[in-house]
């Protein structure tokens, strides 16, 4: 060791990560991986542009063509991926569907490698779902200026073209956020989607925010979200103007979390009986698929103050819109 | 051997009360005097010392060596090596190698390659159970007989406490004493990070506080009731230090140590998954850093450790939860322990004492300090050289740092074993 290295150096810690990967210099949408962290301009923009392609009389543009879009998916979906690509296709962008399932990952290749061949094919955007949260954030750090990363859901972290189009889907009904009292009711524990609507409706400036569960499906400081925390679902929906209902997975029903799905029906249900505690405008919001008779009653999931059909429709136009708004060019520069 | 004198440095010597500046000499090994030259001594070698710190070797209790099992990552002789670099003159190695130190053949091999490597000091802890599986007692009597310091359970709690119970009355039996780094298992759940606000955004599996409080207090019943000697090793909660405190108030003889890193991260800085900051036990909340750091000040926490873990790049290219956890810590261990003093916590003498009198106490080696007659383990560091911490700076195998890019103040110069000079910075 030379003593050469005794001079001023840079003060520390040194910030070697860059501030928000999710932004081009100029401030436009580079990789979607997380709506914490996006100005409210941005996610403005993804609506306003899933509302042009929603009001067209088109069905299909081309501003992808000559694109390619790899869907990585590391998790079983089908309604996620066949949205995905459905957006795709109709971007003109051609498609690549790859399933990894859990055991072949586990082969030996890493996912590095993995990317890297994927890039040889010259993807031009990653659709990642996976199971670990940060996925998306890791694959973002590793791809080239001209590749984009949308994250389909990682982990339990986020899953933000899904609160995006529970976003466009609330406008649709109630364009006036900062006058809304919202509800999210159910396994905010686990969900990747509820942790993005609550930064999504946050950023768009709600006027109230609810969640409501027990605290076995509670997040440790989740209040440090800018939520309010009910355990009771009668106080915590009165009044509302939009529920949205988790979906509660199959494992975590019996004595795990919570003790029985009878009784969590009982506790957290939605009924038209207790729906009615709500503002009688009230709409009701569910990512899908719906467990019938632990989340909700039929009648409310087929009721007229159901938007749950309407929130699959606009999952393709707003997914439309952030594959548009990330595209790149060979140069990396936004291609919209 | 040679006849070494250290000429002119400034002397910490915190088991016998030195600070000051004065010459050292050595001879067959040992110190043979400190301030005036002994009768007719002669040096074959003169160290100059102007403007460094002198000081007993550092004495780290936990650092992976990953030999035997997995040489990709590290081996003995790279980190024996790095650590003699880094002023560490004896090492302590948990048992959970591949195969574990549970049989008194694994002991054997790695003093072997350790006598090969011929830099650091390397000592072992036993498996307190059976290839660690928490089920069967091991062979306590012929591990210390091969030479292990005390027995061990690593990273894999023992869930069954009437096995623990029997282990430590073994244990005692023997006059070992266990190591226990806390944690309930059911609680910790395979998380990944402090159970906390940040856990919650970044959707990661949390650890809570209370599985390690959970663990310390099922283990300090058990211990007031064998009888055990006991430390616990890498506290990362507060409240485990305070619990520990209470229990040394009540009359219970039992030691702490904390990592280093965990007296200067918080979760926060894992902020957009930096898997640097993937460990185990985690970094948890700026008030559990601020009480532990209080906790060392006090006494309470006896020593800090590095809790090195090197990892080969691939292992910390993942998404984070799959990254493995554990940092790179020998090449920071002394500038890190002794920028407590230049953030006045403690005085150098006191920091440097949490690496070198205080562990050798808690493993029972006659080692860490530098009386007359003593075994001639010394570093010398320039206090004030600053470098940056870079991949090229570092002389573990391990380039997991979380932190890359920090300037350090501090580097070992020479290190001396059994009073050898195997490291000067001036032939590196």
């Amino acid at each position: 060791m030379s003593k050469v290295e005794t001079q001023a150096q840079p003060s520390q810690p040194v910030k070697l990560r860059p501030g928000n990967i999710q932004l081009d210099p100029q401030g436009k949408l580079r990789h979607f991986l997380a709506i914490e962290g996006l100005p409210k301009t941005v996610l403005t923009q993804i609506l306003d542009t899933a509302e042009i392609f929603t009001a067209s009389e088109e069905k299909k543009f081309e501003l992808l063509k000559g694109h390619t879009i790899a869907n990585l998916f590391f998790e079983p979906s089908t309604r996620t991926r066949t949205t995905f690509e459905l957006a795709a296709k109709r971007l003109s962008a051609d498609v690549l569907n790859i399933n990894i399932s859990a055991s072949s990952s586990s082969k030996g290749e890493t996912l590095l490698d993995m990317l890297r061949n994927l890039e040889a094919m010259h993807v031009d955007m990653f659709v990642v779902r996976h199971g670990s949260s940060g996925a998306a954030h890791f694959i973002a750090n590793h791809v080239p200026p001209h590749v984009s990363v949308l994250n389909a859901g990682d982990g339990s972290h986020e899953h933000p073209t899904q609160a995006m189009l529970d976003m466009f889907t609330i406008r649709q009904h109630k364009p006036d956020f900062p006058s809304l009292r919202v509800a999210i009711v159910g396994d905010l524990m686990h969900s990747r989607v509820a942790r993005s609507q609550i930064h999504a409706l946050n950023t768009l400036g709600v006027g109230e925010l609810r969640v409501i569960a027990p605290k076995t499906l509670l997040p440790a400081g989740i209040e440090k979200m800018g939520v309010q925390v009910y355990q009771d679902i009668d106080a915590g929906i009165k009044d509302v103007d939009v529920i949205i209902m988790l979906r509660l997975q199959r494992e975590r029903m019996h004595g795990a979390f919570i003790p029985s799905e009878q009784e969590y029906f009982k506790l957290y249900g939605m009924t038209e009986t207790r729906l009615a505690l709500a503002k009688p405008d009230v709409i009701i919001m569910h990512p899908g698929p719906i467990n019938r008779g632990v989340e909700m009653d039929s009648a409310v999931a087929d009721g007229n103050h159901s938007v749950i059909l309407q929130q699959v429709s606009n999952g393709i136009t707003v997914r439309m819109a952030a594959m548009a708004m990330a595209m790149r060019n060979p140069d990396g520069s936004s291609a919209s | 051997m040679s006849r070494i004198h250290i000429k002119g440095g400034h002397l910490i010597d915190p088991a016998n009360n030195v600070d000051a500046v004065t010459d050292l000499w050595i001879a067959d090994g040992k110190i043979q005097a400190i301030g005036k030259a002994p009768e007719g001594f002669t040096a074959d070698q003169t160290i100059n010392a102007d403007q460094q710190i002198v000081c007993p070797g550092l004495i780290d209790l936990s650092a992976r060596i990953r030999e035997p099992g997995q040489v990709h990552k590290a081996s003995i002789a790279s980190e024996t090596t790095a650590a003699a670099k880094a002023g560490i003159t004896t090492l302590v190695c948990p048992p959970d190698t591949d195969p574990v130190i549970d049989s008194p053949a694994i002991v054997e091999l790695i003093h072997l390659k350790a006598r090969e490597a011929d830099m650091s000091r390397l000592h072992m802890l036993g498996a307190l159970t059976r290839n660690l599986d928490g089920e069967l007692i091991s062979e306590m009597h012929s591990l210390k007989n091969a030479g292990v310091l005390g027995m061990s359970n690593a990273n894999k709690p023992v869930p069954n406490s009437l096995v623990l119970r029997r282990a430590f009355e073994y244990a005692a039996t023997h006059n070992l004493t266990v190591f226990i780094r806390p944690d309930d298992i059911g609680l910790s759940n395979k998380g990944c990070v402090h159970e906390g606000a940040l856990a919650s955004r970044l959707g990661l599996p949390g650890i809570p506080e209370a599985a390690e409080t959970v663990a310390v207090a099922r283990h300090l019943e058990l211990i007031e009731q064998t009888g055990v000697r006991a430390h616990f090793s890498q506290l990362s909660a507060a409240r485990a230090a305070n619990m520990i405190a209470r229990a040394r108030h009540d009359g219970l003889k039992v030691t702490a140590d904390v990592a280093v890193h965990h007296l200067y991260l918080t979760d926060i800085d894992i902020r957009d998954y930096n898997s640097a900051c993937h460990l185990i036990p985690p970094l948890r909340s700026e008030r559990d850093r601020d009480g532990l750091r209080n906790a060392v000040k006090l006494g309470v926490i006896d020593a800090i450790c590095s809790d090195h873990q090197p990892h080969e790049p691939d292992a910390k290219q993942a998404p984070f939860p799959d990254t493995e956890p554990g940092l790179s810590g020998l090449d920071t261990l002394l500038p890190l322990v002794k920028r407590l003093a230049d953030e006045n916590l403690l005085t150098l003498s006191h920091a440097i004492d949490c690496v070198t009198r205080l562990p050798a106490n808690i493993l029972g080696l006659d080692l860490g300090h530098l009386s007359v007659g003593a075994v001639a383990d010394v570093c010398l560091f320039d206090p004030n050289m600053s470098w940056l911490v870079s991949s090229g700076n570092l002389h573990s195998a391990g380039h997991n740092t979380p932190f890359m890019g920090w300037e350090m103040h501090g580097r070992a110069s020479s290190t001396l074993i059994n009073g050898q000079l195997i490291f000067s910075s001036d032939n590196d």
